[in-house]
């Protein structure tokens, strides 16, 4: 067994053992060793070049990774936290999305992006919002989601050997969270039915996988089988996993910690009914956050997130209708 | 003033030569312009020749330019041939970037020149990242770095300066301080418009330069790369230029007295090397017939074809 934490501080380890032209740069990565302790003890063993603290520069750094991915390297650029990530959304969209399209095929951008997203830990308004959604809608970027220990230490290699920008998604409440630890590279290009079911299919990712577990296990008790599917990968999506599962239970509940408007339950809901809307046996239920920035209060914000007893209420109502 | 003196060096002639196959290019960009040859925006570069074939003079092969929306001089002084550059004015597939930049974002890997930046500042971070890598594997290179002065107003500038200098990096900020930003000028929108005073803050050795004179830019690029390529970090130029045309082929120019116009067209860097007659005739004609060529080129040119749209969205070689 091991943590989600220290899954990804091994992995990072492994790839800047494996390949020169890896190294970790962002706030705080190195003599503080990370603000949740991912980089913790990686500056002693690979020393200040390797594992290289930044200003608090988030487009200068993130800017730079796109340069150095340009220039031959593999840099991990770790951004703090989701909400710090838009000082360098004009590097992320204008810069790594675009340019290898806009330079006709000529320059791709081997980079890497880590940062952490979601709430649950009462940090309010400014660290706690879930906006890989609005990532997931940039073509050119590659969007994961690891929400087990298995794909926190097995996504980090297959993003290294990506020829494109990928940023991966940590969401906060999972660092502590334990598991079997992984054998190697997991696959990045797909969804994964996480339990089998077949009465409701319940569709989530990073933070809301394990709630949506939960979910299954309490619908259960009650007779219904929940199939839950981890969407893993937020883009491109992998569609057909998602489709195969409503042919299989003709039933959706989608939980997801952005917020409900725009949001990439959205995107899900749609590509259900543009391809699989006559597999429906009743409308599509989303479980997301209340549309208010997160706020502080232990209460306040456990009502602001998608929680089990919503999930549960919203699987029955579909498998009811 | 600059001094208005004979061709004395091949360096001289290869800096007139650069600087009029800019303007030569330009000119008839406007002409290709107007006749909906060439459409989108377009920023000329027109009065600022000497900037970009004096800096790029100073670089090598394996050095870099990250560049803005302003580049045409940039590529073409960088030895982007001009061929690809116009087909992509033309939106052409035989463009340097495959008809998906435009006048805007000229890439060409060969070069290495990672284009055309149309993000006021959003090319510094990546000079910094280019200049990173070179550092990090030792290979003793140059990124050439091309900003206006409105950049200096943006948060980035001030990051990727800081950045640059802390790490040592090897990057010429090369700052084309043509007075106005857009249609702003810099002591309406900078407090301190000493540029390179506000560059020394962050440790950086920064110098301004006449940039109507193509000799005093090469002469100060080749300073600030060899003392780059030594070690020395970053270094700042402060080009001072004029751009003769407005912003983009949009801009009614409403923000500029005329007469500072023709006072600065009186320091056209064009006239600051003199051929004797029949030497500038000649390259007038080598230059016509490039350009000529490049325009037969660029017509004849396919266009893309839609079936290729979304290619290159992500790599097309995956592990």
């Amino acid at each position: 067994m091991t943590t989600y934490r220290e899954a990804i501080r091994e992995a990072i380890a492994e790839a800047l053992t494996a390949d020169e032209r890896v190294f970790l740069m962002g706030e705080d990565v190195g003599a503080y060793g990370g603000c949740f302790a991912v980089s913790l003890g990686l500056l002693e063993r690979f020393g200040p070049e390797r594992i290289r603290d930044t200003p608090l520069s988030e487009s200068a750094f993130v800017g730079a990774g796109i340069g150095a991915a340009l220039g031959g390297l593999r840099p991990i650029v770790e951004i703090m936290t989701v909400n710090f990530s838009l000082l360098a959304l004009d590097q992320i969209l204008n810069n790594a999305a675009t340019i290898l399209h806009m330079s006709g095929g000529q320059f791709n951008v081997p980079l890497v992006i880590r940062m952490t997203t979601g709430a649950g830990r009462q940090l309010a308004a400014q660290h706690s919002h879930s906006l890989e959604g609005w990532y997931a809608h940039i073509p050119g970027l590659r969007i994961l989601a690891p929400a087990t220990v298995e794909d926190a230490g097995g996504m980090l290699a297959p993003a290294l050997a990506d020829p494109d920008p990928v940023l991966i998604f940590e969401h906060g409440s999972l660092y502590n969270s334990t598991g079997e630890p992984g054998t190697g590279p997991v696959d990045i290009t797909t969804a994964a039915v996480r339990r089998p079911g077949r009465d409701v299919t319940l569709i989530a990712y990073g933070g809301t996988l394990h709630k949506a577990l939960t979910a299954a296990d309490e619908l259960a008790a009650g007779g219904i089988e929940a199939e839950v599917v981890d969407l893993r990968v937020l883009r491109p999506l992998d569609e057909a996993t998602v489709i195969k599962s409503i042919i299989h239970t003709h039933r959706a509940v989608i939980v997801d910690e952005g917020w409900r408007s725009g949001s990439l339950s959205a995107e899900v809901t749609a590509r259900i009914v543009e391809r699989a809307f006559y597999e429906l046996d009743a409308p599509v239920e989303r479980v997301c956050s209340a549309e208010v920035p997160i706020p502080y209060a232990h209460h306040l914000e456990e009502a602001a997130l998608p929680q089990v007893p919503a999930i549960v209420t919203a699987a029955r109502d579909v498998v009811s209708s | 003033m600059p001094r208005k003196t004979r061709a004395r060096s091949s360096r001289d002639r290869e800096l007139l030569r650069q600087m009029l196959r800019i303007r030569r290019f330009e000119e008839r960009c406007v002409e290709l312009y107007s006749g909906e040859k060439i459409c989108g925006f377009m920023h000329l570069y027109i009065g600022e020749e000497a900037v970009a074939a004096g800096v790029c003079h100073a670089l090598t092969s394996e050095d870099a330019v990250v560049s803005t929306y302003r580049e045409h001089g940039h590529a073409l002084a960088r030895g982007v041939p001009i061929r690809s550059v116009m087909a992509e004015m033309y939106g052409k597939a035989a463009g340097c970037s495959r008809g998906r930049g435009g006048s805007m974002h000229i890439f060409d890997a060969e070069r290495r020149f990672y284009g055309g930046n149309a993000i006021v500042g959003g090319g510094l971070p990546v000079a910094v990242g280019l200049a990173l890598a070179d550092k990090l594997l030792s290979r003793g290179r140059v990124t050439a770095c091309f900003f206006g002065e409105g950049a200096m107003a943006e948060g980035e500038f001030h990051e990727c300066l800081n950045l640059a200098s802390l790490w040592g990096l090897p990057v010429l900020f090369a700052c084309e301080n043509n007075l106005y930003a857009m249609g702003t000028a810099l002591a309406r929108s900078q407090a301190e418009t000493d540029l390179a005073l506000r560059a020394a803050a962050y440790d950086v050795a920064a110098w301004p330069v006449d940039g109507m004179d193509v000799r005093a830019v090469a002469d100060a690029a080749e300073r600030a790369c060899e003392s780059i390529r030594a070690g020395a970090g970053p270094h700042f130029l402060e080009l001072r230029t004029y751009r003769f045309r407005a912003h983009s082929m949009y801009d009614p120019d409403r923000y500029r007295d005329k007469a500072e116009i023709e006072q600065w067209k009186l320091r056209d860097p064009l006239g600051q090397i003199r051929l004797p007659e029949d030497e500038l005739a000649a390259l007038e004609k080598e230059i016509a017939q490039e350009l000529e060529d490049a325009v037969t080129f660029a017509e004849e040119a396919p266009i893309e074809p839609i079936e290729e749209l979304t290619r290159f969205v992500y790599s097309e070689v995956r592990p």
